[in-house]
């Protein structure tokens, strides 16, 4: 033969022309203006933070593949998990709480598990909530976005942890969200005035100017998740390159939504159906954790029911601790939570085979008879 | 505006790559000097020799006999003498026997005249089908006999002909429909002589336009009782399961037939060896075959005796442009790669590719990470990445209870995997040591 070099191998020859690799840097890359966002309203500390949780990371990846002898820094897994970290960060953490936070991701979470594919709950989550539960008060301080104030007002609280504060101590019954926010005199930028009273004047809809703050990340948060229209824009480019699927962040905020509307207003002495779903969407790390983190390939179900169900699982759950847990933020608590559930989720709900023998009660009485 | 059909779950969309060889019309291979014919050329027992070494053969001269019911008769593609018979290692990595022919320089090929076949009954138009050793030309190479051949008490709804060719860069049935139309479809009336169904349809990816027209102008000429239904694009729709979904809309239950759905499927390169078979009396001794691929230097879609050698191909093809990082037989997703070009053409063999780098370029593997990518490809609805977990660690017996038999390695997980697993490899595996 002329050609001794040709390959022989079994089919298919042709590939998709995915990997691995292309998945993960797709992700980072669909993250970055929401990142950029971030570093834009906090200063340039919160694009240190950024960049010490991404280069723990990789060096906590690079000592353990050189112990385990693999190759894993080219897929681009560390990476993101590092990026992940970092935007969940509030800008003005001490370096040292994003370096914990990356290095029990990768080490503990992922690594002791198995390496990438083999760990159980998200990784950058988990990091996240492992600092969040040592240092509760420093990830619990964050600084107003430069857009709300001129100062630096490190010290802030987020809308959800003055809400919750304010629920607690039982403000003035009978005030929706927007009402409880504005008497607790929370700033919202003049923009975000002005497109609230436009819709007022010109729709006769309703719109709080918090909402829409909070939706073009005019809020005090983590580094990462304030933009929500940053974080959607970057969900879009995921789905356009179908690397996620409506299934996961769907049902979630579906879920969610519905929760929060129906029960939300009870907390506030309101009626059934009377809560303001809407400004709870997009504020604290909701979009980041339906579109970036729920819909982590390793941690979350392959079918699409199974998906389904795994994100109304992530949407009770966040109502749940949302509404009527000690904590303000619970979107990276329900994840973890259900990504728990996921075996088993996984073992019960399986795709519908083709020309597969359902057995109704018509076959069984004939298979009886 | 109408609707297009396909079929429902999973499935993809390789870039087809038909516009490769699409425009070039069939030509014929001239004969080659020396013919290698194998005797298990089809799905089946292998047919049992019935010449020897020196044996002078004649055009269409019965030279292998089907050796069970499952089995088909080996004719010789022409005039000539059994040089030898020896062992041959075919593209799919079948081991069998195989004659080689020397071929007569003066007398090389037969003629067939067409004889009238309409007062044929069905029993008898079976056997002449049977007797001319015609299988199904689409690459699974059943034997059509015992295709057609409807056990008593079994009613045919529909007969469906497949002309999905849904596999990229092939577009031998492409051709066939649009340059030999008229007699693919006086093939199809036979196969519907035999087996009496309620409907006649032929299903055909919407990507060749052309042959949906001209199938519907000679049908309307002739009046004869066909249904043309174009179908959208979707790999893998050329699989009767798939097809008879998107056509009739009916599932084959896991582990049955097409019958027990009330369906007989044939292909259009079948029904034009059927044609052949029962109007000019004529064995399946020749087929198309498409030579395409980045690598070669010329496409072509070519008439090629059964037996002739890949290299002889290539060569009339004008060789190869540049080296290729693969040789195929077949299509790119269940095709064979090869090595030897001194195998022969078969009556399966659709298609000799020689392809890039490129397309067929491996990332490294990588462990899953459980994307589901492969579930949602699934034509079967199975869950690829989880019975390749259990055949890794030769778990065979619960992979078979997750439905392992149900794959048919169509490629469709492979493809779409971006950990870049040998699912379909693995899969294969599993089937083999699962059954014993």
């Amino acid at each position: 033969m002329d050609s001794p070099k040709t390959i022989v191998s079994s089919s298919p020859h042709l590939h998709a022309r995915s990997s691995t690799a292309s998945i993960m840097w797709d992700v980072s890359i669909a993250l970055t203006p929401a990142t950029l966002w971030g570093v834009y309203v906090f200063g340039f500390r919160a694009l240190a933070i950024v960049l010490v949780s991404i280069a723990t990371a990789v060096l906590v990846e690079f000592l353990l593949q050189r112990l385990s002898k693999e190759s894993t820094l080219a897929d681009g897994s560390a990476f993101l998990t590092g990026l992940l970290v970092g935007m969940n960060m509030p800008a003005d953490a001490a370096f040292m709480v994003p370096i914990l936070a990356s290095a029990f991701a990768i080490f503990v979470v992922k690594w002791t598990f198995g390496g990438l594919g083999s760990n159980w709950i998200n990784p950058a989550l988990a990091g996240r909530v492992f600092v969040f539960f040592s240092f509760t008060s420093l990830m619990n301080t964050y600084r107003m976005p430069r857009t709300l104030s001129s100062v630096d007002a490190v010290g802030s609280a987020t809308m959800l942890t003055e809400l919750k504060l304010a629920t607690g101590d039982a403000l003035v019954p009978g005030l929706s969200s927007t009402g409880m926010l504005a008497e607790l005199g929370y700033p919202f930028t003049q923009f975000a005035g002005s497109v609230s009273s436009w819709f007022q004047q010109v729709l006769g809809i309703g719109l709080s100017p918090y909402t829409v703050d909070a939706f073009f990340g005019n809020m005090a948060g983590c580094i990462g998740e304030v933009s929500a229209f940053l974080l959607l824009l970057g969900a879009v480019y995921l789905f356009i390159k179908k690397i996620i699927t409506w299934h996961t962040p769907i049902s979630f905020i579906v879920t969610f939504s519905l929760l929060s509307w129906a029960f939300g207003g009870l907390r506030n002495g309101l009626g059934v159906f009377q809560g303001d779903f809407v400004l709870q969407v997009f504020s604290g790390g909701m979009m980041l954790g339906a579109f970036f983190m729920a819909t982590d390939m390793v941690t979350s179900p392959t079918t699409g029911k199974g998906m389904v169900l795994f994100g109304a699982g992530i949407g009770f759950f966040t109502f749940l601790f949302r509404f009527f847990g000690s904590l303000p933020e619970s979107v990276s608590l329900a994840i973890i939570l259900m990504n728990i559930f996921v075996p088993t989720i996984e073992r019960y709900i399986l795709p519908k085979r083709f020309g597969e023998v359902v057995k109704t009660s018509k076959t069984k009485k004939e298979a009886n008879a | 505006m109408e609707r297009i059909p396909t079929f429902r779950k999973g499935g993809v969309h390789p870039n087809d790559k038909k516009v490769l060889s699409n425009g070039q019309a069939i030509e014929q291979l001239p004969m080659p000097s020396e013919l290698l014919v194998p005797l298990s050329q089809h799905l089946g027992a292998p047919a049992s020799p019935l010449k020897q070494k020196g044996d002078v053969v004649a055009a269409g001269e019965k030279i292998g006999e089907a050796s069970s019911f499952i089995s088909a008769d080996i004719h010789s593609p022409v005039n000539g003498t059994i040089a030898d018979i020896k062992k041959v290692t075919l593209a799919n990595s079948v081991v069998t026997d195989a004659f080689v022919i020397t071929v007569d320089p003066e007398h090389q090929v037969g003629t067939w005249k067409e004889q009238p076949y309409d007062d044929l009954s069905p029993k008898q138009l079976l056997d002449i089908v049977k007797d001319m050793g015609v299988v199904g030309t689409g690459g699974a190479t059943f034997p059509t006999h015992v295709k057609l051949s409807v056990p008593k008490g079994k009613h045919v709804n529909a007969l469906v002909v497949n002309g999905v060719e849904c596999e990229p860069y092939l577009t031998a049935d492409h051709r066939l429909m649009l340059e030999q139309a008229d007699l693919v479809l006086r093939g199809v009336m036979i196969a519907a002589k035999i087996t009496s169904p309620e409907k006649i349809i032929i299903g055909v990816e919407n990507n060749k336009k052309d042959a949906i027209r001209k199938l519907r102008e000679v049908i309307a000429a002739n009046g004869y009782p066909i249904v043309v239904t174009p179908l959208k694009v979707k790999y893998p729709q050329g699989d009767e399961k798939q097809l008879l979904k998107a056509t009739i809309k009916r599932e084959i239950p896991s582990g049955k037939l097409p019958l027990d759905v009330g369906a007989v499927v044939v292909n259009v390169g079948t029904s034009f060896a059927i044609y052949e078979a029962v109007a000019l009396r004529k064995p399946l001794i020749d087929r198309v075959v498409t030579i395409s691929g980045e690598a070669m230097a010329t496409k072509r879609n070519l008439r090629v005796p059964i037996g002739a050698k890949v290299a002889d191909l290539i060569a009339f093809a004008g060789g190869l442009d540049h080296e290729p990082d693969k040789f195929i037989s077949g299509g790119p997703m269940m095709g064979f790669s090869f090595f030897d070009d001194q195998i022969p053409v078969i009556k399966g063999t659709s298609g000799i590719l020689a392809l890039d780098k490129e397309p067929t370029a491996k990332a490294p593997q990588t462990p899953c990470i459980s994307c589901g990518r492969c579930v949602a490809a699934c034509p079967m609805g199975l869950q690829p990445t989880k019975l390749y977990r259990l055949i890794d660690n030769r778990m065979y017996a619960e992979a078979m209870a997750m439905n392992l038999m149900d794959c048919k390695e169509c490629g469709c997980c492979s493809y779409s995997c971006p950990a870049h697993l040998p699912l379909v490899h693995g899969m294969k595996l599993g089937k083999r040591l699962g059954r014993k």
